[in-house]
């Protein structure tokens, strides 16, 4: 007898991209704020972008529903941290934390798509990219969600070198300037409200230095 | 005498040969590429001098827009205008089609089109293709007998109403018309009106957006407003540019030059006939 197909699925996708850029003492994380489910908007003001720690943020595009969990998640783990170590988880431990929590859940995962970017203990800028189960890595920039095929290769065209026989192995963060790199954030977003019909209506950009965190807003198309 | 399979001519229409491998195929998770759909909103609606035909400019390849600004208002006849919905090479080559067999028409009867005749010719041939040719369209002119707006459906069958909606947006425009048409409106309230219905599928719909393209038909004439309203500017352009540096690097140049293979004879004859 052929196999039975599963009329339902647990999981819907409710569209948008997430970028993270990380510089020398910043980082840059923006995600549009349009949440859709197949062909209709369900809002055009919905964040993506949650405040995890002191000096990390992530933005994640998938499943809300299984990203708001994950949040709540993440956001009780890091309140026993502060409890039990009396400080602020740092960037690079709560992505191993992203990682772990995500990989709990391999046989039923978190529809979800994060970037993950803030300071390390250092004061460096740092982005860590994930796939659905939890596979991390430290990079210098990343984009997930529906339009992350539209945005990364213009990013890696901009932000990579061309070869590593040209420039020596890079330190995963990239050379621009805090306002450059919010331009490229909001030209990249723009590029993909053109193409992607599920990425538009505003851009949220949260950006993190030695002062703090600041948030800032944009208009992109609402068609 | 040895068997010999007599080749026959493929005949007109659609092969289902390979229907059983596809199904075979997308069992095992390997799917059929897809079509480019126009994901639309197109509108048509009757007022006092004729019909007013609305539709956006936006065409899509699943969730990517492969077109910003293509023409979904097809030209039929002088006084004919069809907007089409679904897979855009089916609303082309119908409409394509069937303009030219208008035109035979008119050459042969030596009258105006109808709109009924253009009517007849696209639902004869979507019902034969069983809803295969995946074409929604929005017929619409002035002929003789007065102004005609029809709806056509994929499987073949036709309504004939005042106001008409087609396409993914098409309820979002629905919305509007059922709450603000009313019978003889006026061209600039009919214009108003189409406009605003076009641009509720644009905004609210995934599958619309762009432009408004507008085609006012009358006893007198049409009048086609490409882009009539451009909603969806470019929201953010860098000021200072992009450049795109080559990035494949030049490891090493070496020019080898080619041997002459002939030989030039100074002098020789001049060519002769």
């Amino acid at each position: 007898m052929p196999k039975e197909q599963a009329n339902w699925s647990p999981y819907d996708n409710n569209g948008g991209s997430c970028v993270a850029v990380a510089g020398a003492d910043y980082c840059v994380i923006a995600a549009d704020t349009r949440m859709s489910t197949g062909y209709n908007i369900l809002t055009r003001d919905y964040s993506k972008i949650c405040k995890l720690a002191d000096k990390c943020v992530m933005a994640s595009s998938g499943f809300q529903a299984d990203v708001k969990a994950l949040q709540k998640h993440l956001a009780a783990r890091h309140l026993i941290y502060q409890h039990q170590h009396n400080k602020q988880m740092s960037c690079p431990a709560m992505a191993q934390l992203l990682s772990n929590t995500l990989y709990y859940k391999r046989f039923f995962p978190y529809y979800s798509f994060n970037v993950l970017g803030g300071l390390d203990n250092e004061g460096k800028g740092c982005v860590f990219t994930y796939d659905a189960v939890g596979s991390y890595e430290k990079v210098g920039y990343s984009s997930q969600g529906s339009g992350s095929t539209l945005i990364m290769p213009f990013l890696d065209n901009q932000l990579k070198s061309p070869s590593p026989l040209l420039l020596p192995a890079q330190d995963a963060v990239t050379p621009l300037a805090e306002a450059e790199a919010i331009d490229l954030v909001k030209t990249v977003f723009a590029l993909a409200s053109e193409r992607d019909i599920y990425t538009g209506d505003k851009l949220e950009i949260v950006v993190i230095n030695a002062d703090g965190i600041r948030r800032e807003y944009m208009d992109l198309r609402k068609d | 005498m040895s068997k010999s399979v007599i080749e026959t001519p493929p005949k007109g229409g659609f092969s289902f040969d390979l229907c059983k491998r596809n199904e075979m195929l997308s069992k095992k998770g390997v799917n059929p590429p897809s079509f480019r759909k126009t994901g639309t909103t197109i509108v048509g609606l009757i007022f006092q001098d004729g019909v007013i035909l609305g539709a956006d400019t936006r065409a899509t390849e699943g969730p990517i827009v492969c077109d910003k600004n293509c023409e979904k208002i097809h030209y039929m006849a002088p006084n004919i205008y069809c907007c089409g919905a679904g897979t855009a090479a089916d609303t082309e080559a119908v409409t394509d089609m069937v303009s030219s067999q208008l035109q035979l028409h008119r050459y042969h009867t030596g009258r105006e089109s109808r709109v009924v005749t253009a009517l007849t010719l696209l639902k004869r041939h979507l019902f034969n293709y069983q809803g295969y040719v995946s074409a929604a369209l929005v017929l619409g002119g002035v002929d003789v007998s007065g102004p005609h707006l029809h709806t056509i459906y994929p499987h073949g069958s036709t309504d004939t109403l005042p106001f008409a909606t087609m396409g993914s947006g098409s309820l979002a425009a629905m919305a509007v018309f059922e709450s603000k048409y009313r019978e003889g409106l006026t061209r600039n309230e009919g214009i108003e009106l189409v406009t605003e219905a076009i641009c509720s599928g644009i905004f609210n719909d995934l599958g619309s957006g762009s432009n408004v393209d507008i085609c006012v038909i009358t006893k007198g004439g049409k009048e086609y407003l490409r882009n009539h309203l451009q909603p969806n500017p470019r929201t953010y352009t860098s000021s200072k540019g992009y450049s795109f540096p080559k990035k494949t690097e030049v490891l090493l140049t070496k020019i080898i030059p080619l041997k002459e293979k002939v030989e030039i004879i100074e002098g020789g004859d001049a060519m002769e006939e």
